[in-house]
């Protein structure tokens, strides 16, 4: 039953990325867009996103759950000492989820509007940032839980290179993730056009924060290329992403869509493959060289019985009701 | 401010935040459906502009108790980090569940607010349904939750170790019922009140009459029912607590001394410092009768209790008397209501009783924060009621203050911007939702 949890953590993760991030990416595009052209970005976004959003966010929810039912440990020892971003991070899902809805339902529009946007724009990026700089600050082995000062105890642990190259990897992923979607989803050729432009400069984006990920982990003494490179399915994760990225850039130059999408939400689960498979089953690591691993942590094994089984059942009640969710407005926009 | 009462503090002020529209959440999806019903029986126009307008509000509810309900998930283990070490792994279950109920909710509220014209009619009703039930299911589920820390069960405590652990049994302990029942109730009461409260302001004001009357109309019925029911359930509760938190009933009464039989304290002051009451009516035997059904039985003070194991019995008790007092007096509301529908009285003449709803407006969220803090104060010192106290729990990391300071101020201006949000929704009616004849 152990397995079946692993799994739907590593899925919960894995779709809160996909889904999730292509929604963040849509305010960070929104950033980046001119703001003559922002109205229609938003309006794009807006059929795209707007029915599946609550469902999109709630497998943040999940992976928590999971987190502190099965791995209590993990979860206490995150909440201690990475407190300070996880409460920015809160502040960035408050102040987006709120402000996206307000926006579209406040049934006067005047410069309120203007408000809600600036709040959904730059919760956007500061959302996605942080939630990379809570993932780096795991594997960066700066977290000190002997620290007798604050600074070092609850701010190093997560204000370090490595953290904040991810966090920025995190960001242009997202953008990536959503100019892609976002291309398939809009009607009018000029902004199909558009989005193309933006899915490039994103994808720029994200290999150069990609290239500079590495640096980081270089100087932060960070094993990342030997995580990545000296095992199989690392190597492989990697190999194929990077082989989809030569055929990403081909579609995308020759206007195909539909597939675009798959390849590149295929090439965000290849990154996220390598980054943990490499070091399965560690999940932190502390500053004094140990790790602390999904198997160290675990609940005992009744918790993790019924925990399998009510997600086990729930995804059976959930998912046809979610597919049918994706497809009936996906429909709709043809 | 110290970080432990910060912490604290920030907890209450979470969850306080995160109820409101938590019990919106749950309970308007059910008067939607009404209305909602009701246009696809008859075809009447209003029913369906009803529908769309309440439906509007809820989208803004939904996504503020969306947001706060994800912060708490965080915030359980932000400040109470030791206490989710442990209690993770047993009271869990509910929210593993809850999990479900919430994603299955936010599935079919996409489905119903963005399927007006795309889905077939009946299928979108049920949607509707859906987020109403799977709504509710999730808040039965929490409540469980928190039940299970004032009656914990499922494992056995040897050595300081939570032994034996059993997630099903831990999620059905003995308090789950009493106060999973009372706070649906609480909810539909609350919200029901609201509703009819805002929607009598308006007929009072003679605008629309007819849409607003449809839907005070709808919202009563629940109210009025959750109301006279309110009283019984919350006697259950009252037994409930009797058998399994002595102290905090002696709290809720401001019970200092162990008296056989019991009177019930009704208002007084209380005097923490020398353990007494001023003022205040006293009933003789009545404590012992609603605590046992029996007007001689004994019942047991805060002499009895560890000076270090009681819990601060002013709020408890005034919070206590502030939810009674309220839940007596929208019960009698309510009978009136029904006198005066039983005499056939035309509701748009018996202006009077329009103010009363008016003015019943806030009421029953008060009564349902009040109650919450019945029952979470009345728990201190304890986290977990007899194993961990609140103090062992909270997060070592110094500097709490400040985070409840930033969050109170996040928690004002969203509670701020939702009310004109919605003043905005109620002064568009007549504009989005008028009719060229709109006789009543
Ligand atoms: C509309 C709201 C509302 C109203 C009118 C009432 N209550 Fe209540 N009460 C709640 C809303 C609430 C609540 C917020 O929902 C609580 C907090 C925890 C719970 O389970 O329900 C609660 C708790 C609560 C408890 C503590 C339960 C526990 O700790 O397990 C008792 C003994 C009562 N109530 C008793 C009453 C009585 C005798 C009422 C008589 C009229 C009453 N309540 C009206
Ligand atoms: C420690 C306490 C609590 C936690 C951790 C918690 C957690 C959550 C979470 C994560 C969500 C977001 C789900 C979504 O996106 O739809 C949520 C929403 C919700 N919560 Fe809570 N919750 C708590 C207390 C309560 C209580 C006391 C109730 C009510 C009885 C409640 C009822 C709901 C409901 C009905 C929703 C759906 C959102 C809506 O309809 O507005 N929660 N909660
Ligand atoms: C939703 C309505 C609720 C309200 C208004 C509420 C209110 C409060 C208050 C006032 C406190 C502070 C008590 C004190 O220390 O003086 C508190 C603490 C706490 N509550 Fe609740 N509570 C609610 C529901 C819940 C639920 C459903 C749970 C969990 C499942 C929960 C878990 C906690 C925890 C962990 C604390 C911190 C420890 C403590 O001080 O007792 N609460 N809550």
């Amino acid at each position: 039953m152990q397995d079946v949890i692993i799994t739907f953590l590593f899925l919960a993760i894995l779709l809160y990325f996909l889904l999730g991030g292509a929604d963040f990416g849509a305010g960070i595009i929104e950033l980046f867009t001119s703001t003559k052209n922002r109205g229609k970005t938003r309006k794009t976004m807006y059929h795209a996103i707007g029915p599946v959003w609550e469902a999109n966010h709630m497998w943040l929810i999940i992976a928590i759950v999971i987190l502190f039912v099965a791995f209590p440990k993990i979860y206490s020892l995150m909440s201690i000492y990475l407190h300070i971003p996880l409460a920015i991070m809160l502040i960035g899902i408050i102040a987006r989820g709120t402000a996206f809805v307000f926006r579209h339902y406040d049934a006067v529009k005047d410069q309120m509007q203007e408000i809600y946007n600036q709040i959904f724009i730059y919760s956007s990026f500061i959302t996605p940032l942080f939630l990379g700089i809570i993932a780096g600050s795991m594997l960066s082995g700066k977290i000190d839980h002997h620290a007798t000062n604050f600074a070092d105890a609850y701010i190093f642990g997560w204000l370090n290179l490595f953290a904040i190259a991810v966090g920025l990897f995190t960001v242009a992923l997202c953008g990536f993730l959503a100019a892609i979607y976002l291309i398939g989803e809009s009607r009018a050729e000029e902004d199909k056009k558009r989005f193309i432009k933006k899915a490039e400069l994103m994808n720029v984006a994200a290999v150069s924060a990609g290239a500079l990920v590495f640096l980081a982990a270089y100087i932060d003494n960070v094993p990342l290329v030997n995580w990545v490179f000296r095992n199989g399915v690392g190597l492989m994760a990697v190999v194929l992403a990077s082989l989809s990225l030569v055929l990403l850039w081909w579609l995308l130059l020759k206007g195909k869509t539909k597939i675009l999408r798959i390849l590149a939400g295929f090439q965000v689960s290849m990154i996220l493959v390598a980054i943990s498979f490499a070091h399965f089953p560690n999940f932190i690591r502390l500053s004094n060289g140990e790790t602390v691993s999904l198997f160290d942590a675990l609940a005992p094994a009744k918790t993790i019985n019924s925990l399998g089984w009510a997600l086990l059942l729930g995804s059976i009640l959930i998912l046809p009701f979610l597919g049918y969710l994706f497809y009936k407005f996906q429909q709709k926009e043809e | 401010m110290d970080d432990f009462l910060a912490a604290r503090s920030q907890m209450a002020l979470s969850l306080g935040f995160h109820i409101i529209y938590a019990c919106i959440g749950m309970v308007m999806p059910f008067f939607m459906a009404v209305a909602h019903f009701k246009w696809l029986r008859t075809g009447d126009q209003t029913y369906q502009y009803l529908t769309k307008a309440w439906s509007k509000g809820v989208a803004i509810f939904f996504a503020t108790g969306a947001v706060s309900g994800t912060m708490l998930s965080f915030e359980l283990g932000l400040l109470w980090p030791r206490f989710m070490e442990h209690a993770g792994p047993i009271f869990g279950m509910p929210f593993s569940l809850e999990g479900t109920a919430f994603f299955i909710e936010a599935i079919a509220l996409g489905f119903f607010l963005y399927g007006w014209n795309k889905l077939n009619r009946w299928f979108h009703w049920f949607t509707g349904i859906v987020v109403g039930v799977s709504g509710l299911a999730s808040g039965i589920l929490v409540v469980a939750a928190n039940a299970w820390m004032n009656s914990p069960a499922g494992f056995e405590l040897v050595n300081g170790q939570y032994l034996h652990i059993d997630p099903i049994a831990a999620m059905f302990n003995r308090a789950w019922f009493s106060q999973a029942l009372h706070m649906c109730l609480a909810a539909f009461t609350a919200t029901g009140f609201a509703v009819a409260g805002v929607h009598a302001l308006m007929l009072i004001r003679k605008q629309n009459q007819e849409f607003h009357l449809k839907a005070f109309r709808i919202a009563i019925v629940f109210a009025v029912i959750g109301a006279l029911l309110q009283p019984i359930s919350g006697d259950i509760s009252a037994k409930d607590v009797a058998r399994r938190q002595p102290a905090k009933l002696a709290a809720m009464e401001a019970l200092y001394h162990t008296s056989q039989p019991a009177p019930l304290l009704i208002g007084g002051i209380i005097d923490e410092k020398n353990k007494q009451v001023k003022m205040g009516i006293e009933i003789p035997g009545a404590l012992s009768w609603l605590s046992y059904g029996d007007f001689k039985a004994k019942v047991k003070g805060l002499d009895q209790i560890p000076v270090d194991e009681q819990p601060p019995v002013a709020i408890t008790h005034y919070a206590f008397q502030v939810m009674v007092g309220i839940g007596t007096l929208l019960a009698m509301i309510s009978i009136f209501y029904l006198v005066l529908l039983l005499r056939r009285q035309n509701l748009l003449q018996a202006k009077w009783l329009l103010k009363v709803f008016v003015y019943a407006t806030p009421l029953g969220y008060i009564a349902l924060e009040a109650g919450w803090v019945v029952t979470e104060v009345g728990r201190q010192p304890w986290i977990i009621y007899g194993v961990m106290k609140t103090k062992d729990a909270v997060t070592p990391m110094p500097g709490i203050s400040w985070s409840f300071y930033l969050f109170s101020a996040i928690y004002a201006s969203l509670t701020v911007i939702v009310i004109f949000l919605l003043y905005r929704q109620i002064k568009m009616v007549p504009k989005l939702y008028s009719q060229p004849t709109s006789a009543v």
